[in-house]
């Protein structure tokens, strides 16, 4: 289909203060009176506040005022594992205790130095496993387990059974969750090739560019809180229940967020948001909280580790029959997410597992805040099964590529445990795609070949995330000047899927981008409510609003131009920004005119009646204040049906050093296979972002922990390395193969999750390609590992442990 | 390969770190962190009013013993497209350019650059307000992503190119080495660099 704006690139409005410095984060601005808020945080990983004496530090010159937790729950802070605004229980290294606030930093430093607390010690673990064993310490009050809904809970195994799991079999003890579909025990019978393995792979900080930096103040009974978050709209609708204040009174300012990877997509991930925002209540002055980066370190967030046990069977044809998959998650300190299940989910969609078990049980650790990133689950998952995949079609007789064909998701099909349908699905041609470009077939000479202690290997991998949502809101306005305004609550976290989802408006109204202003950046602009932008949804689920938005503003449209001009609304079209009719096309109005028409005209071309049932009370807190200001498109978007996809496949070559245990990544291509492409420049960056992301997971992101202590040993860059340009491809390739998702009125779907994960999957792969297939069963697979593993010695002083130096 | 990447001696690590201890700030490594960034100095610390030359202008500014360039530039003269990251030298999103030379703003002691020529982001329009070249590519390339880092990738690149002006991609590479990019956009950054030599 011909698109004017569906599938070209175009500059987005905030690119140009990003290259100038112009765009403004929260730490970036600054209020008239404005004073300065520092955090008092936990010293132990595990403790009880049982005093605070601020006597001292109060009297001192400067000093504003204190914020507690008992200030900001003064009924006691809920018996739960989330994260606090502030806490007197805390159950990690860097948790806030409280805030004052003073002059100048300086001054708040100092102090806070000055304030006593006493800490009651309490035990804290770092590896799950210790914490499952009976007798083991808790990382919580209540136990070592948190389940939504029912609360705490102490899940203990024998010490037999610990041991019998770190030595690498089947866990015994009864899990918390059981998910199953299909008869495992037959499928497995009918299978010709079984591996069956423990695995790890590890937690790790977001690493987010831009601190967690806040600044709030009161004005005339409204909250203005400048903040960060990737879920603009979304967030900020829960953010107003955190503080306390009605949601229209919170303006929540945000034009741009220097990263997120689902550590801000959601306001119980990033509470402290809500400290200026009280502390500002308290003292009456705009306070501004500036975060340092070992305090978003400790505070911060980190993806879910996990301690697992896979058993996967193939039948001779490569089909994989069965997957039983059992997963002790390290939840870390404020409880964690739902990573484990999803792992499993992933298997059953890329890989079509005719009978598939899930076990799992999650554990606290006192070691960060663990939630979603990137791919949570599936991310993990990747590359512990790619390499099984090739082992598998290396012992079957068939190629690699094939193996992934043959267990391919293809439209019709189905996964998940609750066996849900593709909306589309076009995976063998994602990876025909990437074969083809990589000359795949061509390079299978060069496996192995050994060139000193260099030796080649190659992998493929595939990644998936659900990438979908639906049933929100979508608001587009315009004005007697006729301009189009795309009100879009999506947050600005690097994906531009803010200003690309709404061209699917102007797409409707045939608008020239030129004559089109997208409003974001703050809820006072009245933005409609979006999902929490996580899951890789924005695209899918976004297009659909705006695009409802404009169909309302195009039929409402055809009916002005029938009153006035005669016939009936189908006997109109549009072009040119103007509605004509289809049997005299110089019979018409303006947009401009429409717009004034429309505005005269009142009710429900305002917005001020006839508005769908189903609009969120976000929503029509923002329709109520643009009521009768212009003419409105207002739109409620109904569920969807089924799964949509979104699936990446990577294909790597990368030079082994056995001698260094280091790898350089010598080609890669990574293909996404995300419906109609909206935005290829945007796409290109998913992929080679996801790349970057993906060669961190396989190689060497990690959380250590001194297991003395509990003490965080990699607060920074240095110590818990990302990934730089000089550990990443010169030039990574990028395709898409551009098929529509009919789920989406403009076929697209989302990327951004798999993207990485089948970067990773292919990184494993190509390691174990070099290795001479020899599996790791680890994510990530470090140089110490492979230098050991060519020594022919264990990296591992303990099996199976997280988090520790001694992992 | 030999990489074209510029390195300012007379600005090291090591001789900020003598800096702050000289200033008397506090020996901790979060005293002094705060230290660095407080906007009127620790109690007792005596502020002087010193002259900086930024983006081609004369600024008069009141600046602590230990304070850094970074500080300066963002709290006291409101130049806050240098980012802070990590205040300790570790992600580059400071970046500015000292005498043409590519510096972490975090890591430099502000009264180390009198006499010297300062280039923030803010900077590189021109009067007209045309982009500089490197700005216009990394727009066209879309090389940013959430564009936290973006200003210290652009004073990067803005510096490897006027020590190498047509830079192969290789080079390129190495001289926006010391500047993170957590949204892994460096293919894109790369690109934007290339373009920006074509341009010139």
């Amino acid at each position: 289909m011909a698109y004017m704006h569906i599938g070209k690139d175009f500059v987005p409005p905030d690119v140009p203060g990003k290259v100038t410095g112009k765009i403004k984060y929260a730490e970036d601005y600054s209020r008239e009176g404005m004073v300065y808020a520092r955090l008092l945080t936990s010293p132990l990983p595990h403790a009880k506040v049982v005093n605070i004496d601020a006597t001292e530090a109060l009297a001192m010159e400067g000093v504003i005022g204190i914020l507690t937790a008992d200030d900001v729950y003064p009924d006691g802070e809920t018996n739960s594992t989330g994260l606090k605004i502030l806490t007197n229980n805390p159950t990690i290294v860097g948790e806030p205790i409280l805030a004052i606030a003073a002059i100048d930093e300086k001054t708040a430093e100092t102090a806070l130095a000055k304030v006593s607390v006493t800490f009651e010690r309490l035990p804290f673990v770092l590896d799950p496993l210790e914490s499952l064993t009976e007798g083991g310490p808790d990382a919580y009050d209540g136990g070592n387990s948190f389940v939504f809904r029912q609360g705490f809970a102490s899940e203990k195994w024998s010490a037999d059974q610990v041991a019998s799991f770190r030595a690498g079999n089947e866990p015994t003890a009864e899990p918390q969750q059981t998910v199953a579909y299909g008869d495992l025990e037959a499928a497995f019978a009918s299978s010709e090739f079984v591996y069956e393995s423990t695995f790890t792979t590890a937690g790790y900080p977001h690493q987010s560019m831009e601190p967690r930096s806040a600044m709030a103040y009161w004005e005339d009974g409204k909250l203005y809180l400048h903040g960060t978050s990737q879920s603009l709209s979304a967030l900020a609708n829960d953010m107003a229940g955190i503080v306390g204040v009605p949601k229209e009174d919170l303006v929540f300012i945000n034009v741009a967020t220097g990263g997120g990877f689902g550590q801000r997509a959601r306001a119980n991930s990033i509470p402290s948001m809500a400290i200026p925002a009280k502390m500002s209540q308290k003292i009456n002055r705009p306070v501004m909280m500036r975060v340092t980066r070992e305090e978003e370190f400790t505070f911060g967030g980190a993806r879910v580790g996990f301690q697992g046990w896979i058993k996967t069977g193939f039948k001779a044809d490569g089909s994989m029959a069965a997957c039983d998959v059992y997963i002790v998650s390290d939840n870390g300190g404020k409880g964690g997410g739902g990573d484990a299940y999803s792992a499993a989910d992933c298997i059953s969609v890329l890989y079509q597992t005719e009978a598939l078990r899930f076990r799992g049980t999650g554990i606290g650790t006192n070691t960060g805040h663990r939630g979603a990133q990137r791919g949570p689950g599936q991310n993990q998952i990747a590359p512990i099964i790619s390499p099984i995949l090739d082992k598998a079609a290396d012992s079957l007789g068939i190629s690699r590529l094939e193996i992934r064909k043959i267990n391919s998701a293809m439209t019709g099909d189905v996964g998940g445990a609750q066996r849900t349908p593709f909306t589309s699905a076009y995976m063998p041609e994602a990876l025909e795609m990437a074969a083809s470009r990589f000359n795949w077939e061509d390079r299978q000479s060069r496996r192995r070949q050994r060139n000193g202690s260099k030796v080649i290997g190659l992998g493929i991998g595939q990644g998936y995330h659900n990438a979908g949502r639906s049933g929100m809101d979508g608001i587009v306005m315009m004005g007697p000047d006729g301009r189009l305004k795309l009100h879009n609550g999506v947050g600005n976290l690097g994906t531009y899927s803010y200003a690309s989802t709404s061209r699917a408006a102007a797409e409707v109204l045939k608008m020239p981008w030129e004559s089109c202003d997208v409003i974001n950046g703050r809820t006072d602009n009245n933005l409609p409510i979006t999902s929490p932008q996580d899951g890789s949804n924005s695209t899918f689920t976004n297009t659909r609003t705006m695009w409802g938005a404009a169909q309302d503003m195009l039929a409402k449209m055809k009916e002005i131009a029938a009153t006035d001009l005669g016939g009936s609304p189908e006997d109109f079209d549009i072009g040119d920004e103007r509605v004509f009719k289809i049997a005299d096309a110089s019979v018409g109005m303006t947009y401009a005119q429409v717009a004034q028409r429309a505005m005269e005209l009142g009710g429900k071309f305002t917005g001020q009646s006839d508005l769908p049932e189903e609009l969120a009370d976000f929503t029509l807190i923002s329709v109520g204040r643009l009521a009768g200001t212009g003419f409105m498109g207002v739109y409620h978007d109904p569920r969807h049906e089924g799964n949509p996809p979104g699936f990446t496949v990577t294909a790597c070559e990368i030079e082994l050093d056995t001698e260094t245990g280091k790898y350089e990544i010598l080609d890669m291509i990574s293909i996404g296979e995300c419906g109609t492409v909206l935005h290829p420049q945007g796409l290109k960056n998913q992929l080679v972002g996801g790349a970057v992301w993906g060669i961190g997971l396989s190689g060497y992101e990690r959380h250590l922990y001194d297991p003395q202590n509990g003490l965080p040993a990699s607060t920074g860059y240095w110590q818990s390395k990302v990934p730089t340009i000089l550990d990443t491809p010169s030039k990574i390739q990028t395709g898409w193969v551009d098929l529509p998702d009919p789920e989406n009125p403009v076929g697209v779907r989302g990327i951004g999750e798999p993207a990485m994960g089948a970067v990773s999957a292919a990184l494993t792969a190509a390691i174990s390609d070099a290795l001479d297939g020899h599996i790791f069963n680890a994510a990530p697979i470090t140089a110490d590992m492979i230098v050991n593993h060519v020594a022919g010695v264990s990296s591992e002083a303990v099996p199976l442990a997280q988090n520790n130096f001694r992992g | 390969m030999e990489a074209n990447v510029a390195v300012n001696s007379k600005l090291t690590r090591r001789r900020f770190i003598k800096g702050v201890i000289a200033s008397g700030a506090a020996a901790t490594s979060s005293g002094l962190w705060y230290a660095a960034n407080g906007q009127s100095g620790p109690a007792g610390a005596v502020e002087r009013m010193i002259r900086l030359n930024v983006n081609g202008q004369t600024r008069t500014v009141d600046v602590a013993p230990q304070e850094t360039l970074a500080s300066t530039l963002r709290y006291k003269l409101g130049l806050t497209g240098t980012k802070i990251g990590c205040n300790r030298g570790e992600c580059g999103a400071c970046t500015v350019l000292v005498d043409d030379i590519t510096t972490y703003a975090c890591s430099v002691l502000t009264h180390s650059m009198k006499g010297m020529r300062i280039e923030t982001v803010e900077g590189l329009e021109s009067a007209n307000g045309d982009l500089h070249p490197v700005q216009q590519a990394f727009v066209e390339e879309l090389s940013p992503q959430c564009g936290y880092c973006t200003p210290g990738q652009v004073m990067a690149a803005v510096g490897l190119l006027r020590a190498n002006p047509s830079p192969s991609r290789e080079e390129a590479r190495q001289g926006l080495a010391g500047n993170i990019c957590r949204c892994g956009s460096y293919d894109s950054y790369l690109d934007g660099v290339m373009r920006a030599a074509q341009i010139g």
